[in-house]
C-alpha cells in the first residue's frame, strides 16, 4: 500500500482535469493550462536537483528550447504533432551535449550551477537580439526581442484544420502533467532511481562500488530537458506566443524557487508551489508591488529559514559540501573548510 | 599463487611533500596482508592510489596482470577492486539494507541480487527488519564501519582494501570484526591498514611496514614484531606481542 | 593601421572590462569560496550610487572613487551579517539565498528609482585616431583598472592585512589562536569584494548609464572569468580575462556582440573541461 501513496498526487490532478471546465471560464481554464505546463517544467529540475542532486540553474534554458522549437516547427509543417517530438528532441540533444562538458570533465556542483545560468542567458541574449526579419528558420521569423507571435496551437494528430479547444486542451495539460508525474515516481523506485538517489548520497561511494556516475548525471540531465522541453511545446501552443522571455533570469528563478518553496527531493511540492506562485504573481501584477521585491525576499527566507526549520537530510544533499553528521561552528570552521571534497 | 596486486615504484607527491615513495608492493592471491606504520606513513594515500581516488605521480599499478594507468575509479571498482575508507563512504540518508542493496546492485539483479543481500547483511548480523531499515547515519562509527564491510562482502570483490576497520571499537567489536574479515577473505585478497596489534597477531601472516611513504621492511608479524628499526619507528622498544586468543 | 590599433584598444578594453567587472566577485570567491550572486548587484549599487551623487552635485571622480565603494562596502557588511554569515560552508545554499537577494535589489531599485536609465556623461572627451574616435575615458579605465590590480596584488602579498586574511582564511582555528577574530576577517573580506564590485560600477556608469537590471549583463562575463581563472584569485582572473577578453572582442568586432558572447561561453566550458579546476589548476596539481 505504501507504494501507491506515492501516486496519490495524481488524482486531484486527473480531478481538476475532469471537473474543471464545468467549474471555470475560459479565461480561468488557459490560466490553469498554462500554469500546468509550467508546473510540468519545473518537474524536470525537481527531478534531476532533488534525485541526481544536479543543480541546474539554467532549466529555462531547457523549457525555452522546446517552446522555441515547437513554434518554429509547427509553422514550418502546419502540424503539430511532429513539433512537440521535436520539442522534446532538442533540447534532450542540446542536455546531451551541454552534459558531456559538464559531466565527463567533471566540473563541479558550483561551476555547474553557473555554467548552466550562463548558457540560458546567452540564448537569452541571443533570441533578443534577432529583431532582424532576416532571422527566420523557413516560413518562421525570430522576432528578436518580441518573439514568435500567432503560434498555432496543438491540433488532433494527423487533421491539421481540427485544432484543440480549449476546454481539450487544458484537460491535455493536466493529463500530460499527470502521467509525467507517474513517470518519474516509476522512474525513482527502479533500480536506477535508486542509483541516482545514492549518487546524490555520495558520488564517491557511488563511483568506488563501479557505477559510472557521469552517465547517470547525464541520463537525469537529458530527462529534466526532454520534460522541460515538452513543457515549453504546450506552454506556447497554449499562449499562442514564445519570446526570450522564456530564457530570462526571472524565468530561471522561478523555477528554483518552486522547487525551494515545494521541497527539495519532493516533486508534488514543487507542482503546487508552482500554481501557488503563478497565482500569486498575476494577483501582485494587479496591485502593483514590484514582483521582484516580493519574490526576491520570499526566497531569502525560504532558503534562511529551511536552515532553521533543520530539514538536514533535504539540505545536506542540496548542500553537498557538507560533510554529513557535523555540524560545524562557523567560528571555528568559516566559509572555506569544508571544501575537502572539491 | 599469483600475485593479484603488484606496484612498482608507486609515488604519489602533494606538491612538496612525497606521502608514497617508490613504494613496490606485490600482494599474492588470497592473501591477507597487513600494512602498518605510524600515522602520516601514507598508508591511506597508497590506498586512494589504488583505487584512483588519487591519481599516482609515477609508477605503475597491475591487478592481475593488467596496467591500471589512466582508468577511472569506477572501472577499477568493476575489476574487482572494493575499498573501506577510513572515514566510511557509506550512504548515511540510506537504510542499512539499501546501502547493501547498492552494493550489490552493479553485479547482480533479481533472485540473486536479494539473496546475496540477505547473506550479507545475516553475515554482519543486520538481518531484522529493525536493524536492516536503520538509516545508517544513525548509527554508531563501529556499526557503520560494519555497514561498509557489508557492502564490500556483497560485491566479491577479487582485491579488498580496508583502511582501519576497527577504529574506535571497543575489544569485542573488533573480534566480530575479524571473524567477518576472515569470511571475507574466503573469496577475497585483503590489504588492511591497523594499528590495532592484536588484530593483527590474530589476522596476519604477512606485514608491510610503511614509513615516510616508503616501505622499511616486509616479514611476518613475528619477525616485525623483533626488528629495532620497526621497534623504533612505530612499536615502542617495550612492546611485546600480545598473547594470541585464537578462537576469536 | 588606424584599424589595427582600435582593435587593439578594443581588445585591452575588453580584458580591462572583464578584470573590473570580476575583481570582487574574484576576492569573495577566492578567499571565503562564496559564490556572491548579487554580485552583478553591486555593481548595478556602485553606479546608482555614483549617478545619483554626481547629478546632486557632487565632483564626478569623488563620487567614482570614493561614494560608490564605500556605499556599496557598508551594503556589504550588511549582506555578510545577515546572509552570508548564517550560511557559512553551505555554498549551494549561500548561491541561492544571494540568487533571492540579487533579485530582491532589482525590485528595489525599480521600486525607488523607477525603470528608465539614469546617465552621467562620460568625462574628458574624444581623441581621434586616424579616422576613428576613441573615448579617452575608457582608455583610462584600462589604466585605472591595471593600477587596481596592481594594488590589489601588492594589498594581498605585502601588507599586514593581506597576510592576516590569507592566513585566516586557510586555517582559521589557528588564527583564532593567535588572537586574531575569523570572523571579522571574513567580514571585511566581503566588504573589501563588496566595495570593489562598487567602484567598477561607479567607473562604468559613464559609459552606459545605469538601469535596475544592468547587473545581469554583467554576471556572466564575471562568473565565467572567476571561475575559469579558478582559485588564485588575481592572477587566475587576469590570466582567464586574458584569454576571454581577445577572443570576445575579436570575435564581437568580425560578427556580431552575441557570437561574441556565445563564444567567451564556449572558451570557458571548453577550458573547464580540460582544466577543471580553472586555469590556477595549471600550477596548483590536483588529483
Amino acid at each position: 500500500m505504501a507504494r501507491l501513496r506515492n501516486y496519490l498526487f495524481v488524482l486531484p490532478v486527473l480531478l481538476l482535469a475532469a471537473i474543471g471546465p464545468s467549474v471555470f471560464e475560459m479565461f480561468g481554464l488557459v490560466q490553469i493550462s498554462s500554469f500546468a505546463t509550467m508546473a510540468l517544467a519545473v518537474l524536470g529540475l525537481a527531478f534531476v536537483w532533488g534525485f541526481l542532486g544536479v543543480l541546474s540553474l539554467g532549466h529555462a534554458a531547457f523549457f525555452g528550447l522546446g517552446a522555441y522549437a515547437y513554434a518554429i516547427a509547427v509553422i514550418n509543417l502546419g502540424e503539430s504533432s511532429y513539433a512537440v517530438v521535436a520539442a522534446i528532441a532538442v533540447p534532450a540533444l542540446f542536455s546531451v551535449l551541454l552534459g558531456y562538458f559538464l559531466f565527463f570533465g567533471r566540473v563541479s556542483d558550483v561551476y555547474l550551477g553557473v555554467i548552466t545560468l550562463c548558457v540560458t542567458l546567452v540564448l537569452y541574449n541571443f533570441t533578443s537580439a534577432t529583431a532582424d526579419p532576416s532571422y527566420h528558420i523557413g516560413a518562421a521569423p525570430l522576432g528578436g526581442f518580441n518573439g514568435i507571435t500567432a503560434v498555432p496551437p496543438l491540433n488532433w494528430p494527423g487533421d491539421p484544420e481540427a485544432v484543440l479547444e480549449v476546454e481539450t486542451m487544458c484537460r491535455l495539460c493536466l493529463i500530460v502533467l499527470a502521467a509525467v508525474y507517474a513517470g518519474l515516481v516509476v522512474l525513482r523506485r527502479s533500480s536506477i532511481g535508486r542509483i541516482m538517489v545514492a549518487i546524490r548520497e555520495s558520488e564517491l561511494r557511488s563511483e568506488l562500488l563501479g557505477y559510472d556516475v557521469r552517465l547517470y548525471k547525464m541520463l537525469g540531465f537529458t530527462v529534466s530537458a526532454a520534460v522541460a522541453g515538452l513543457a515549453g511545446a504546450l506552454f506556447t501552443a497554449v499562449n499562442g506566443y514564445v519570446g526570450p522571455s522564456a530564457f530570462d533570469l526571472n524565468q530561471a528563478s522561478q523555477f528554483l524557487l518552486w522547487v525551494i518553496a515545494g521541497g527539495l527531493g519532493s516533486l508534488a511540492g514543487p507542482v503546487i508551489a508552482s500554481f501557488a506562485f503563478q497565482y500569486l504573481s498575476t494577483w501582485l501584477g494587479t496591485t502593483g508591488v514590484n514582483t521582484d521585491l516580493v519574490f526576491g525576499a520570499i526566497i531569502m527566507l525560504f532558503v534562511l529559514l529551511r536552515l532553521r526549520e533543520r530539514l538536514p537530510a533535504l539540505w545536506a544533499s542540496a548542500s553537498r559540501f557538507r560533510r554529513p553528521g557535523h555540524r560545524v561552528s562557523a567560528f571555528t570552521a568559516g566559509p572555506r573548510a569544508l571544501e575537502s571534497g572539491e | 599463487m599469483t600475485a593479484i596486486l603488484e606496484t612498482r615504484g608507486l609515488t604519489r607527491r602533494f606538491g612538496g611533500v612525497v606521502a608514497v615513495d617508490q613504494v613496490d608492493l606485490a600482494v599474492k592471491e588470497g592473501e591477507l596482508r597487513c600494512l602498518i606504520g605510524p600515522n602520516g606513513a601514507g598508508k591511506s594515500t597508497l590506498f586512494k592510489c589504488l583505487t584512483h581516488q588519487l591519481k599516482p605521480s609515477s609508477g605503475e599499478i597491475r591487478l592481475g596482470g593488467r596496467n591500471l594507468e589512466r582508468l577511472p575509479p569506477h572501472r577499477i571498482a568493476r575489476m574487482g577492486v572494493a575499498i573501506k575508507n577510513q572515514i566510511p563512504s557509506v550512504y548515511g540518508g540510506l537504510s542499512v539494507q539499501e546501502n547493501i542493496w547498492l552494493a550489490a546492485r552493479r553485479a547482480h539483479s533479481g533472485r540473486a541480487l536479494d539473496r546475496m543481500v540477505a547473506n550479507a547483511l545475516a553475515e554482519i548480523d543486520f538481518d531484522s527488519d529493525a536493524r536492516a531499515s536503520a538509516k545508517v547515519d544513525a548509527l554508531s562509527h563501529a556499526h557503520r564501519q560494519w555497514v561498509e564491510l557489508g557492502m564490500l562482502l556483497v560485491t566479491e570483490p577479487r582485491l579488498a582494501l580496508l583502511d582501519e576497520p576497527t577504529a574506535g571499537m571497543t575489544r569485542d567489536e573488533m573480534l566480530k570484526t575479524v571473524r567477518i574479515i576472515r569470511r571475507l577473505n574466503e573469496h577475497s585478497t585483503i590489504i588492511v591498514v591497523e594499528h590495532d596489534l592484536e588484530f593483527i597477531s590474530l589476522l596476519a601472516k604477512r606485514v608491510t611496514v610503511l614509513h615516510r611513504g616508503r616501505v622499511l621492511v616486509e616479514d611476518t608479524m613475528e619477525r616485525i614484531a623483533q626488528d629495532p628499526a620497526v621497534r623504533e619507528i612505530y612499536l615502542g622498544s617495550q612492546w611485546q606481542p600480545p598473547a594470541v586468543n585464537r578462537e576469536a | 593601421m588606424d584599424q589595427t590599433i582600435v582593435l587593439l584598444i578594443a581588445v585591452a578594453n575588453s580584458v580591462a572590462l572583464l578584470v573590473l567587472i570580476s575583481l570582487g566577485l574574484a576576492v569573495i570567491f577566492g578567499m571565503m569560496r562564496v559564490i556572491n550572486f548579487a554580485h552583478g548587484e553591486f555593481i548595478m549599487l556602485g553606479g546608482y550610487a555614483t549617478v545619483l551623487a554626481a547629478n546632486h552635485g557632487v565632483n564626478l571622480w569623488i563620487a567614482m572613487l570614493l561614494i560608490a565603494p564605500v556605499t556599496v562596502g557598508l551594503i556589504g557588511f550588511v549582506v555578510e551579517r545577515l546572509i552570508i554569515r548564517p550560511l557559512y560552508g553551505q555554498i549551494v545554499t549561500t548561491m541561492l539565498a544571494t540568487w533571492g537577494l540579487s533579485i530582491f535589489l532589482i525590485g528595489a531599485v525599480t521600486t525607488i528609482f523607477g525603470n528608465t536609465m539614469l546617465g552621467v556623461s562620460a568625462p574628458l572627451g574624444n581623441v581621434p585616431i586616424g579616422v576613428y574616435s576613441v573615448s579617452v575615458y575608457q582608455l583610462l579605465l584600462i589604466a585605472i583598472t591595471a593600477v587596481l590590480v596592481a594594488a590589489c596584488l601588492y594589498v594581498l602579498n605585502r601588507t599586514r592585512w593581506g597576510l592576516i586574511a590569507r592566513g585566516t582564511v586557510q586555517n582559521p582555528a589557528m588564527a583564532s589562536a593567535i588572537g586574531i577574530d575569523p570572523v571579522r576577517v571574513y567580514a571585511m573580506t566581503f566588504m573589501a569584494g563588496a566595495a570593489l564590485s562598487g567602484l567598477a560600477g561607479g567607473l562604468l556608469a559613464p559609459l552606459s548609464g545605469v538601469i535596475p537590471q544592468m547587473g545581469t549583463a554583467y554576471i556572466a562575463d564575471a562568473f565565467v572569468t572567476v571561475i575559469s581563472g579558478g582559485s588564485a584569485m588575481i592572477i587566475g582572473t587576469l590570466s582567464a580575462a586574458g584569454l576571454l577578453g581577445p577572443t570576445q572582442a575579436i570575435l564581437s568586432y568580425a560578427t556580431t556582440p552575441v557570437i561574441g558572447e556565445a563564444a567567451l561561453l564556449l572558451l570557458a566550458i571548453g577550458l573547464l573541461r580540460v582544466l577543471p579546476r580553472g586555469i590556477s589548476g595549471l600550477w596548483q596539481g590536483g588529483r
